[in-house]
Order: C-alpha cells, then sequence, then structure tokens
C-alpha cells in the first residue's frame, strides 16, 4: 500500500501564500494541513487602543484583493457601535462597492487562477492569440476586469484600499460623466459575461460531497451587505443576534479541531450565496441565464466557479440598473459620539461571510477586536476534501505530479484567500 | 540580445499584496504591450511554473519579517540586475511591520508567536537587507509612478523594445 508524504510549499495561482502537507499511510489518509506560509502582521492586536474611526482604513491593509470588503465590514460594525445608520444613499453606494469588488476579483479567480486548468495551460497570458477562442477569453478577462476596477474607482474612490467609504457614509459621490462611462464600460463587457458562464457551465471538473452552506442573505434582492445569516434550514440570524452568532457558532467552529466539531462542516461564499438565494437575483440575470440556474443549489465545490460567474452578471445587471436610474446628491456624513459598546459587522465578501466585532469604551478607544474571514470558516472543508480526493486518486494512480494538481486544482475552486487567513487561520502542529 | 524579452520576477514578502492587485488591474490596459516585451519568469500569482534565475527586473513587495525572507531576497538581488521595491510595506516596511511599534505589554502578548515562527526581532524594509535600485511608494503603490519606472527600466535595459 502507498505510504508517502506530499508538501507543497507555496501554492500557486491561489490570494497570498498558502502551502499544504499531507501524509499518506498503507493508502489512507493520516492527516491534511492546509498551512499558513505567511507572516503575521498582528492586526487584532495593533487594533488595541486606536480610535474606533479610524478601524476601516487599518483594516484594509489585512488583505489587498479583498480590501473593498474588510472596508464595509469595519464600516458596519463600527455604526452598530456608535448607533448610525447610514442613509439609503450610502447603502445604494455600499452596494455598488460590493458590485465592482466582485465583478474584478471573481473574473481575476475565473481567469487567471481557474481557466488555465481548462485549456491545460500553465498561464493566462500564455493563452494562443492566434486561437481564436483563447484570444476571445484573454480580452473578455481583462474587458471584464477593467469595467469592475472602473465602477469601484468611481463610487469608492479606488478598488485595493478605497478612499470614499468612510464611517456614517462617503466623502465622494459620482458624477454624470463617470456614471455615464461606467454604464458605457458595464455594457459592452456583457457579452465577454455572457461567454463566460458557459465555460464553466460546460467544465467537467467534479468534487461532490455532502456539506452544509452558510451566507447573509438580503431579505428581497440578491445582495452582500445586509440581511440575515441563514444555512437554508428555516432560522434567520439578524443584525441584532450577529454577535451571539459570531461567539457561539463561528468562532468555536473556525477555531476547531478539524475533525472534532459540533456543528457539522460548512462553507462560505459565492456558492452558498447561490445555493441559498439563487430567486433573488437580479431579473435581468434569471431572465438572462434560464435553465443554467437550475445548477444550484448544487453540493460540488467546482460549481463555486459557475455560481462566480453568475455573480459578476448579477453584479453588472444591478450596477447598471442603479447607475441609470439613481440620482446622486451630495450628503454630509453622520457624526456621534463614542459610548461604549460592541459593535458587529458581517457582510458577503467575494469569497464568503466576513465578520468584523470591535468593543470600544466611552471614550471611542477600541479595547478589543475579533476578525474571522472567509478561507478560516472553510478551512475544516478544505482540508476533508483534499484528504477524501487524495484517497480517491489513490485507487487509480500514484503519479504525486497528478495527485498535486488535482489538489491544486480543488483548492482553487474555494478561492482561498491567504492574505486574509494567513492572521486567522488556525495552526496544527506536526504529530499533533 | 538587444530585442530579447526582459525578464521579469514579481516577489511577495510580508504585506496584503494589494501591490499585486494593481500590478494585475493595470494589466487590464497594458496586456498586450507586456505580453510582447516582458517574459514573466517568476510570478506565483501568474502561473505554476516559476523559474528563478536571472532576472533583469525583480519586483518586490512586503516588508522582511524572518531570516528566511532576507535570505531569499538576497538570493532575488544576486539574480537581478534591477530590484524595485513596490508598495509601502517594501519601501518603509509599514504596516506590515506595525509590531515593531506595540507597546511592551502588547509585545509581551505576541512574544510566543514571534519566537514560534521564528520571526525577526524587528520587521525590515527591502532596502535594510538589500540594495534597491528603485522604489514605488503607496499603499497600495501609485500605479502612475509604477508605468513611469517600468517604462524607464524599458528604455535603459531595451531601448529597442520601447517602438514595439
Amino acid at each position: 500500500m502507498h505510504t508517502f508524504d506530499l508538501t507543497m510549499d507555496r501554492m500557486t495561482k491561489v490570494e497570498g501564500s498558502a502551502g499544504l502537507e499531507v501524509r499518506v499511510k498503507d493508502g489512507k489518509v493520516e492527516y491534511v494541513k492546509f498551512k499558513i506560509t505567511e507572516y503575521k502582521r498582528f492586526f487584532t492586536k495593533a487594533l488595541e487602543g486606536k480610535p474606533l474611526i479610524t478601524l476601516p482604513q487599518l483594516l484594509s491593509r489585512i488583505c489587498g484583493t479583498c480590501s473593498n470588503a474588510h472596508i464595509l465590514a469595519s464600516i458596519e460594525a463600527c455604526e452598530h457601535a456608535l448607533d448610525i445608520e447610514p442613509t439609503p444613499q450610502t447603502k445604494i453606494l455600499r452596494d455598488l462597492t460590493m458590485d465592482g469588488l466582485n465583478i474584478r476579483d471573481h473574473a481575476l479567480h475565473l481567469y487567471l487562477f481557474s481557466m488555465p486548468d481548462i485549456v491545460g495551460k500553465d498561464a493566462f497570458l500564455d493563452f494562443d492569440e492566434n486561437d481564436p477562442w483563447q484570444h476571445q477569453m484573454l480580452h473578455d478577462g481583462f474587458e471584464i476586469k477593467a469595467a469592475g476596477n472602473f465602477l469601484a474607482t468611481l463610487v469608492a474612490g479606488r478598488s485595493v484600499h478605497a478612499l470614499y467609504p468612510v464611517v456614517g457614509g462617503f466623502t465622494h459621490f459620482p458624477d454624470e460623466k463617470g456614471i455615464e462611462e461606467a454604464i458605457a464600460k458595464l455594457k459592452a463587457a456583457k457579452p465577454a459575461v455572457l461567454r463566460l458562464i458557459p465555460v464553466f457551465k460546460d467544465c467537467t471538473f467534479s468534487f461532490d460531497r455532502k456539506t452544509n452552506f452558510m451566507a447573509l442573505v438580503p431579505k428581497d434582492k440578491y445582495g452582500f451587505i445586509d440581511g440575515c445569516i441563514t444555512t437554508g434550514t428555516g432560522e434567520c440570524i439578524k443584525e441584532e443576534d450577529y454577535r451571539s452568532h459570531l461567539e457561539h457558532v463561528v468562532l468555536p467552529y473556525s477555531q476547531a479541531s478539524a475533525y472534532k466539531h459540533e456543528h457539522g462542516s460548512y462553507m462560505v461564499g459565492a456558492l452558498a450565496r447561490l445555493n441559498l438565494a439563487k430567486h433573488m437575483l437580479h431579473p435581468e440575470t434569471i431572465k438572462t441565464l434560464g435553465t443554467t440556474l437550475d445548477m444550484f443549489p448544487s453540493t460540488d465545490i467546482f460549481r463555486s466557479n459557475l455560481a462566480q460567474a453568475v455573480e459578476i452578471l448579477h453584479c453588472l445587471d444591478h450596477a447598471v440598473e442603479v447607475l441609470e436610474t439613481y440620482k446622486f446628491k451630495p450628503e454630509a456624513v453622520i457624526k456621534k459620539s463614542p459610548r461604549e459598546a460592541v459593535g458587529v459587522g458581517v457582510v458577503e465578501a467575494p469569497r464568503g461571510t466576513l465578520y468584523h466585532m470591535y468593543k470600544v469604551g466611552s471614550d471611542g478607544v477600541v479595547k478589543q477586536g475579533e476578525v474571522i474571514v472567509p478561507t478560516g470558516q472553510n478551512q475544516i472543508n478544505i482540508e476533508e476534501d483534499i484528504a477524501t480526493l487524495v484517497e480517491n486518486l489513490l485507487q487509480t494512480t500514484t503519479d504525486k505530479d497528478q495527485i498535486q494538481f488535482e489538489i491544486e486544482k480543488l483548492i482553487r475552486a474555494y478561492d482561498p484567500c491567504m492574505s486574509c487567513a494567513a492572521h486567522f487561520l488556525k495552526i496544527k502542529w506536526k504529530g499533533v | 540580445m538587444d530585442s530579447e524579452k526582459i525578464k521579469i520576477g514579481w516577489f511577495s514578502f510580508s504585506c496584503c499584496e494589494d501591490n499585486t492587485v494593481v500590478f494585475t488591474e493595470l494589466m487590464n490596459d497594458h496586456w498586450r504591450e507586456w505580453k510582447k516585451i516582458f517574459d514573466f519568469r517568476h510570478a506565483r500569482v501568474l502561473k505554476s511554473k516559476n523559474i528563478l534565475d536571472e532576472l533583469d527586473v525583480a519586483f518586490i513587495e512586503g516588508a522582511i519579517a524572518s531570516d528566511e525572507h532576507a535570505e531569499k531576497l538576497r538570493e532575488i538581488r544576486g539574480k537581478s540586475k534591477k530590484l524595485v521595491a513596490v508598495g509601502a510595506c517594501a519601501v518603509v516596511g509599514m504596516p506590515a511591520g506595525q509590531r515593531n511599534y506595540f507597546s511592551e505589554e502588547q509585545n509581551k502578548e505576541i512574544e510566543f508567536l514571534i519566537a514560534r515562527f521564528s520571526a525577526l526581532p524587528k520587521v525590515m524594509k527591502v532596502s535594510d537587507v538589500v540594495k534597491v535600485d528603485a522604489e514605488i511608494p503607496g499603499c497600495p503603490m501609485e500605479p502612475d509612478k509604477f508605468l513611469s519606472a517600468v517604462n524607464g527600466l524599458v528604455a535603459e535595459l531595451r531601448p529597442s523594445l520601447i517602438q514595439v
């Protein structure tokens, strides 16, 4: 029987720096360790003693690609602590910030990280420009990314570490010319999105297993900021109960030993959102996709790629509708005096549910904070899935390169973000 | 020789990789021209088969947090004609190095982690470890300064490629 160790020091085509250790004994996987290969930067320690309102910009630096999601989660936590209710326009601008983020971030993952595995190339830039389809994909990928980047820049000031969203509102508002240009770019990118969706719909990669899904699901329409946290079994954890959910379910789960958690595995991300809320997608998206949406709910992790492609279309349709109909007006930022409180902010980041919690004193100074990232929640699922995958593969192959490639493909489907997770993934030790 | 593609490496140390994201966003407008003039030899965000042999330009983001980082950075320096520090963590060591400014009490609470990961007592900026030929400041790096530095390097290393 097969006995070997497989070590991957630094995975490629994922966000940040991830490693993996797998030990196989007599054909059985003894352990899988999805590893931190990055050095801690101690953000949840650094926030202690800082003024509450400085946290969104500080914690944005946890992760470049997810930065705008961290900013919005952080702002929400601060606003809950300060008892600030944002205006309807602020909520709309935040929705648009999320649209821009999802369009550019999902496109980065689908074209630059995942598509090379389908085409059998090492890199997206290696696609053959003499092959009409590959040439088209190259153009499409960068066009969609650029449209999302433009939208994020127009609404939030930057697509990385956004400047305009602050606690209590926005400091800058989209202008007519920028809005027109954004609409044109988003509409021009739509045919590219419609070419992307069949690529992941028809992709035959598959890894199916039973797990639970969790996401923040809005009341009436698909979104990433408001709503209740649900697993699709009828319960609805509302905003006022975020703290108890975070402390009683999410924290124990994300710190659990992979094989001894009490609540059963769950995963977060685009697949979870689509599984739980596909009926709330933008009407235009639903109309365009037709029977493609019948593929959800799905327990196949590779369907997460299709879910991301669907979300790109939704974000594009939603953003175009809002930009064409809403009239933006300058508004003052809402300010309130600090009070002793605990604030929890929850958003759906591109990779799943993201929690920020701060305890603040009456002087407005932060005493303590907690950040729980999507990849921290998905870690248990990732490790369990790799163990099953490797045991399945060993039935037909012992080629380590092949096994390694299949593992990387699976991990990429989860779209893990190690810049985020480096600071929060639980640490496991050899022999433990 | 003069018309050979410019060999590029992109390396990330301790940081949030925001410069990598800015770099991939700049690619939206520049990928056609970069595909013609750059040979991306080592860029983990773009490809799996990465080679560290002789580079024309190495871009370094992130601060240096361990001896292992410092060793790797010296190896890259030794193999690169030009080395460019990109973004605040590489250029000034912050915010990745925020623990350098922790209080005594905060330091006590993290010292077991510093020891466990064999991290350096103080996080360093890139120029603390190797000679740096150019710096692109900003958090994230400023796109226009990055582009003008890239254009300057192309003009210096392969003037014939500018017409492409």
